[in-house]
């Protein structure tokens, strides 16, 4: 321990952390300033149909998403030694099967066990 | 049956009066007097024998992960015996409550029962006794030295013990849910559990949860960053493995159980509809989320159990665990299956279909990796010698029952066939089948394995083999009958039964709990008369049983640092490796062991979860806001201490492990 | 000789030389070179909770039991605002961090500073809107829509009200340490924590605001 070349103040290696610099933080804010600027302007100005805005929005979400993983988070797939980016991807794939999952059985659910009629001055 | 709700009785004790004690229920009442003598006993021999400072200092404020095992095995123990209390209740209500019998508990406390039952069995005696075994044997595995997070390691078992703690204070001063144990709404909504027992159950498992979860992540990084050099993953021991798995599955789903739950504390605390049958609520929402929890869940309560099996099977069959490789990608592949089969618990509720059909199969699919590995364990049997001390016995009795239980699974799995036995006896057979032939067996080949080296003696073998035998016959003999009810058409949680001609098989069943209680009196002599002959049982090698993974490398008990020198690992079955080429245990050049200090920070800050927990359910809210208050600034200023750790001195190390060398010579002088 | 890249060799030790089975010269783990895998961990474990309360709003978000709908209570211009408001804190927290990375504690407690300000303002606009929101009668009981949006966004404003006293305490305790090694896993923590709750913001005003205003 001694005759360790990389002594930290405390006698023990430096731990490795991510970093940060100030074209990384720069890069980020500038796209997420445009990622978020887009969106809200579609959505209050209106210039395209719902259908597309509502994709391009949920498009411009992820992409930003990733932006700040990058940029801000620094997620690389070297960050600690890795386990960084599988447990991201694991949680990912984890949200993905619960909010698709839900949205599927609960979407049948609601058809089978509580029908409207097509004619709706019918219901009580 | 309208439910009584406890009055606000004012802002100093919310809605807590005298009224909240059960004074006219003569078997709580006689409970509390056995359970009062029992612990002022208890508080009387510790502190006749002035035990409170050595409890302290070495026990509630360790952050050693061997005695922080050791206390999640006693948690585990004592809330066992509770619950068994409550099946045993529930057996011979059920044996008795025919031909216009109405058995002797009323409907409000026998639903209580059986709530308690499932509550206390999952989270306070299955979740512990997992998380004691994983926390005391994966750092030696490794050849680590600790868990990556000591002190959260100590946080995490008293939060649990405070989740306990608060399910049982429910027994005496107020009442539990009638809800079963997942507590389904509406039947849990404020409107139709306006009481106190559905806010025990929330708080309860939300705070055992928050100290689960961070035990999850505690032991997800310990195995991830702490493995001894030339431990790669695919050299891991396989408990190691299905530790790791096990532990993803806590930290990937107990966050859905920590937020199901708040939003039911939301609808009964500030109104809000999630659950609700009105203004847009969805109950069905909410047994959608309980269980994309809840199967995750019971693969956790498993996982470690297989890599038991694994480990004693391959011990006590003196040879190499067979397909390594394939047992670590069925782990895998089960971890991830997990979280596609949750709908196979609500197939009737209505999905329709192709829902069903969709998960139908995936819960077909997911028993396939099971199998995988029970051929592997066969296959690790066949061709050798095979030693039938009590761990593999219970790893045989294991096999044979769990593969029934996992047999009626895959029937279940079939949606036709759950519209029949959803529900039913079937299935409360299925589940006890695969928990019970599962998990408990596994736990208890898991303690008669590595009991020696916890303690430095062995289980004495005697009362284990009665303890064996009366499980066995005990469990089938309980479990059998209600598969034939349950294909009969009898529903579960049944308190009354109209059918006479169905009392038999309730009576053998509770003849079967019966023999089961006396193998849990078996089991638990054992361990009194091990205590007592713990010199005739002694065990002075570290080795007692030819072990191959690492933890057998050190002495029984380990020392406080573990491992002298941390080992370098070339293989699998690190240990084995290390005898089979003669390796020289180093007996100089001892250094200093950096560890981390004792802390008193778990216990308060659950103590005063404990007490914020209290005040919720009773609605108490100058306690809430204070505790919490509390909370917040005691958790803050822990934070200001820098000085968490110590040196054990060269010498110290030295002398221990000179000991360790005298004894091991004395061994092999006597040609022992 | 490093004892380790024999056993890295996978066994294929020279014939002269022992095989090493215990590393005489330990280098033990660096203090505190779990954390931030430990913190990262437990981050995904916070992100599922939140991934519960969107899959409550997607699937009752629907629900408004006649009572308002998005359309009737969002006003976009604020929360424009206060997006900006979390993201130009996300923007000063990362001039915090470089401060540290350059050693200036001072640099490093100003950006700190500024940035809980930044999140103090996020959050007087969001209780802002929800005052507003509950004095117009759409309160979190009036439906399973407002159930739903009220306890998704104010999760995250918990968590943003979190951060700030997280952030509080460690200006304190930078200023009584200095920029020990500690205190840097904690800022790099806090980072972490901090730049989540800006990706969870993205969700929300994409998903709750954005696309309410489109159904």
């Amino acid at each position: 321990m001694s005759h360790d070349p990389h002594n930290g103040a405390d006698g023990h290696h430096e731990i490795e952390m991510p970093h940060a610099s100030m074209r990384d933080y720069t890069i980020g804010f500038i796209l997420s300033v445009i990622l978020t600027a887009i969106p809200f302007w579609l959505v209050m100005a209106r210039p395209l149909d719902a259908g597309i805005t509502a994709a391009i929005i949920m498009a411009f979400a992820a992409v930003q998403i990733v932006v700040h993983m990058v940029y801000f988070l620094h997620m690389t797939p070297k960050a600690e030694g890795g386990w960084s980016m599988t447990s991201l991807i694991f949680a990912i794939i984890v949200i993905v099967i619960m909010l698709a999952g839900s949205l599927w059985v609960m979407h049948h659910l609601n058809t089978n066990m509580m029908p409207l009629p097509h004619d709706l001055s019918q219901l009580p | 049956m309208t439910p009584h709700p406890a009055p606000e009785v004012g802002p100093f004790l919310g809605r807590l009066s005298i009224d909240a004690i059960p004074l006219h229920e003569p078997i709580l009442i006689f409970t509390f007097a056995a359970v009062a003598i029992g612990g002022l006993a208890v508080f009387a021999l510790i502190t006749r024998y002035r035990l409170w400072g050595y409890l302290w200092t070495e026990w509630f404020t360790t952050v050693d992960h061997k005695k922080i095992g050791i206390m999640y095995m006693i948690l585990g123990l004592v809330m066992f015996l509770r619950g068994f209390a409550d099946a045993i209740m529930m057996r011979i209500q059920q044996a008795m409550a025919f031909g216009g019998s109405e058995g002797y508990l009323n409907a409000h406390h026998y639903d209580q029962i059986f709530t308690a039952h499932g509550v206390i069995m999952i989270f306070f005696v299955a979740m512990p006794f997992i998380t004691g075994l994983m926390n005391y044997i994966v750092p030696l595995q490794i050849g680590a030295r600790d868990v990556s997070f000591p002190f959260l390691n100590n946080f995490s078992f008293w939060m649990t013990t405070a989740g306990a703690v608060l399910t049982m204070v429910s027994l005496f001063i107020g009442e539990f849910a009638q809800t079963g144990w997942l507590a389904y709404p509406p039947l849990s909504g404020i409107a139709y559990s306006p009481n106190v027992g559905v806010d025990y159950y929330i708080w309860a498992l939300q705070i055992a949860g928050v100290g689960t979860t961070l035990s999850g992540i505690n032991l997800i990084v310990t195995i991830l960053k702490l493995r001894a050099p030339g431990m790669g993953l695919m050299k891991m021991p396989v408990f190691t493995w299905t530790s790791l798995c096990a532990n993803i599955l806590i930290v990937a789903s107990f966050p859905i159980l920590t937020a199901t739950l708040a939003l039911l504390s939301l609808d009964r605390y500030v109104g809000t509809n999630f659950f609700t049958n009105d203004f847009g609520g969805s109950p069905m929402m909410y047994v959608n989320l309980i269980w994309i929890w809840g199967h995750p869940e019971v693969y956790i309560l498993i996982l470690p159990l297989f890599g038991v099996f694994s480990e004693v099977t391959s011990t006590f069959s003196g040879k190499r665990l067979f397909g390594y490789t394939s047992m670590v990608y069925a782990t895998v592949c089960i971890t991830i299956l997990s979280y596609l089969v949750w709908l196979h618990h609500f197939f009737t509720m209505g999905s329709g279909a192709s829902v069903n059909s969709f998960f139908g199969i995936t819960t077909m699919v997911i028993s396939i990796p099971t199998g995988a590995k029970l051929f592997n364990w066969l296959f690790t049997m066949y061709r050798g010698r095979i030693r039938f001390d009590l761990p593999m016995m219970w790893t045989i009795a294991f096999m044979l029952t769990f593969v029934v239980g996992g047999m009626t699974g895959v029937l279940l799995a079939v949606p036709p066939a759950d519209f029949v036995l959803h529900n039913s006896l079937f299935l409360v057979a299925h589940f006890h089948n695969v928990i019970i032939g599962g998990v408990l067996f596994g736990l208890f080949a898991a303690i008669n394995y590595w009991w020696p080296k916890a303690f430095g003696f062995k289980l004495d073998v005697f009362w284990g083999k009665i303890s064996f035998w009366t499980w066995v016959i005990g469990f089938w003999m309980a479990f059998m009958p209600l598969y034939i009810l349950g294909l009969m058409g009898v529903t579960r949680r049944m308190r009354v039964f109209d059918d006479q001609s169905l009392q038999i098989f309730f009576v053998i069943a509770g003849i079967g709990a019966a023999v089961i209680a006396v193998g849990i009196l078996a089991m638990l002599i054992q361990f009194a008369v091990s205590i007592w002959r713990r010199d005739q049982l002694r065990d002075e090698t570290g080795d007692p049983w030819g072990g191959r993974t690492l933890e057998w490398a050190t002495t029984s008990p380990p020392p406080d640092y573990n491992f002298a020198f941390t080992p370098v690992v070339h293989d699998l079955d690190a240990w084995y490796d290390m005898k089979r080429r003669n390796h020289a245990r180093p007996v100089t050049g001892f250094r200093d062991i950096h560890m981390p200090s004792n802390t008193g920070a778990g216990i308060i800050l659950s103590g005063i979860g404990l007490v914020m927990g209290f005040a919720l359910v009773w609605h108490i809210w100058w306690l809430v806001g204070a505790s919490f208050i509390a909370l917040i600034a005691g958790a803050i200023i822990h934070t200001f201490n820098y000085k968490r750790d110590f040196h054990i001195p060269a010498a110290t190390v030295a002398a221990t492990e000179d000991a360790r060398t005298r004894k091991l010579a004395a061994q092999s002088a006597a040609g022992a | 000789m490093s004892t380790t890249t024999l056993s890295a060799a996978e066994g294929l030790a020279p014939a002269d030389e022992p095989v090493q089975f215990y590393e005489l010269n330990e280098h033990p783990h660096p203090e505190g070179h779990s954390t931030m895998l430990g913190f990262w961990i437990y981050l995904m474990s916070d992100c599922l909770i939140f991934a519960i309360l969107f899959a409550c709003y997607a699937v009752l978000g629907g629900n408004y039991a006649a009572g308002p709908a998005p359309k009737d209570l969002f006003d976009l211009n604020l929360i424009a605002l206060n997006t900006a408001m979390l993201l130009f804190s996300s923007i000063t927290y990362g001039f915090a961090v470089l401060g540290m990375q350059q050693g200036k504690l001072r640099m490093t407690q100003i950006w700190l500073g500024v940035t809980g300000l930044f999140g103090a303002a996020f959050l007087a606009i969001e209780l802002y809107e929800f005052a507003h929101l509950i004095h117009l009668g759409a309160t979190p009981q009036r439906s399973a829509f407002l159930s739903a949006f009220f306890t998704l966004v104010g999760t995250h404003g918990l968590h943003v009200t979190f951060g700030i006293i997280w952030l509080v305490t460690l200006m304190v305790q930078l200023g009584k340490h200095g920029l020990v090694a500690a205190n840097r896993r904690r800022v790099m923590c806090l980072s972490m924590f901090w730049h989540f709750l800006d990706v969870i913001w993205i969700g929300v005003f994409t998903f709750v605001y954005l696309m309410g205003m489109l159904r």
